[in-house]
């Protein structure tokens, strides 16, 4: 199956750094997580922090691991697109609510 | 024509956005749907929790350490996957098919507590349609979240299974690498999922 081979570029990526990345980002979550919300630490600062944290660990996961960082940016709005559908969603269905 | 000849004048176009293959554009083209899948169960999540009056505190519910050991092991599989592929990248056969059994014995633990803690909450009262901690769509939502999600684990786990045994028939070599490459973007994806369910589900 060696058909229609373009030579690919070979792109050296430290995966042991991506993954000390996202070991100490997911320990952060946790912290954040599980601490109580409360005057000290408002609900709105828990969701921004932890939401901020889970889209870093994605985005180092689908630009590294994925290697979306080395690949055509067309290809990235597509792998983009339903993120961004997701959260439209949610706007446009809580206000029926 | 010869057979040669014939092959090479129907040679096929090669992708716009992935030139070295259709598979990989095809695969990329299933996860975007995918993922529209688990934003939409995660979406209608957020929709039904923010416009609950008595949604427990998932912390309180729900066995963080033990996710964040789940979690953690994702992590792993994934970089296992990334090792795999660079392995065969530079022609080390016996390289892919250890990295890949190490990726699915990760994915196979991971289903290993995953039913687990599915049991632990059934027997504390959680359910597909109840939930004794407060609101019933909180076991309904968990349940087809993490379930939709293990569905993609186990199919994972058998999808490598496939891809390695290829491997230790020596398919795969330093110049044909695709089909790892393909089976790498799913793991990789299912690890992601999990990265954001974790925390809209368990953390938030």
């Amino acid at each position: 199956m060696a058909h229609g081979h373009t030579p690919h570029e070979i792109h050296h990526v430290n995966y042991m750094a991506i993954f000390w990345w996202l070991l100490g980002l997911t320990i952060l979550e946790i912290f954040a997580g599980v601490a109580r919300a409360g005057p000290a630490y408002p609900h709105v600062l828990k969701g921004f922090l932890l939401v901020i944290m889970a889209l870093g660990k994605a985005a180092l996961v689908a630009l590294y691991f994925m290697h979306l960082r080395f690949e055509r940016r067309t290809l990235g709005f597509i792998a983009l697109i339903p993120l961004m559908l997701s959260v439209f969603i949610v706007l446009m269905v809580l206000p029926d609510f | 024509m010869t057979q040669q000849a014939a092959a090479h004048a129907i040679e096929p176009a090669e992708t716009p956005l992935t030139p070295e293959s259709w598979g990989k554009l095809g695969m990329w083209v299933f996860l975007a749907g995918d993922a529209m899948s688990f934003g939409m169960l995660l979406a209608g999540y957020a929709v039904m929790r923010s416009t609950s009056k008595n949604w427990p505190v998932p912390a309180d519910v729900l066995g963080i350490t033990l996710t964040a050991i789940m979690t953690f092991l994702l992590i792993c599989s994934s970089v296992t996957m990334v090792k795999g592929l660079d392995a065969i990248k530079r022609g080390d056969r016996n390289g892919l098919v250890k990295f890949l059994l190490l990726t699915m014995l990760g994915g196979i633990i991971f289903l290993g507590m995953q039913a687990y803690e599915w049991t632990h909450l059934i027997h504390e009262g959680l359910g597909l349609t109840q939930n004794k901690w407060g609101a019933s769509l909180f076991g309904t939502t968990f349940f087809l979240i993490t379930g939709f999600h293990g569905m993609h684990v186990t199919g994972g786990v058998i999808y490598l299974g496939a891809i390695a045994w290829r491997g230790s028939r020596g398919i795969y070599s330093a110049n044909n690498w695709n089909e790892v490459e393909i089976v790498g973007l799913y793991w990789h994806f299912v690890d992601l999922v999990w990265i954001l369910v974790f925390t809209f589900v368990y953390l938030l």
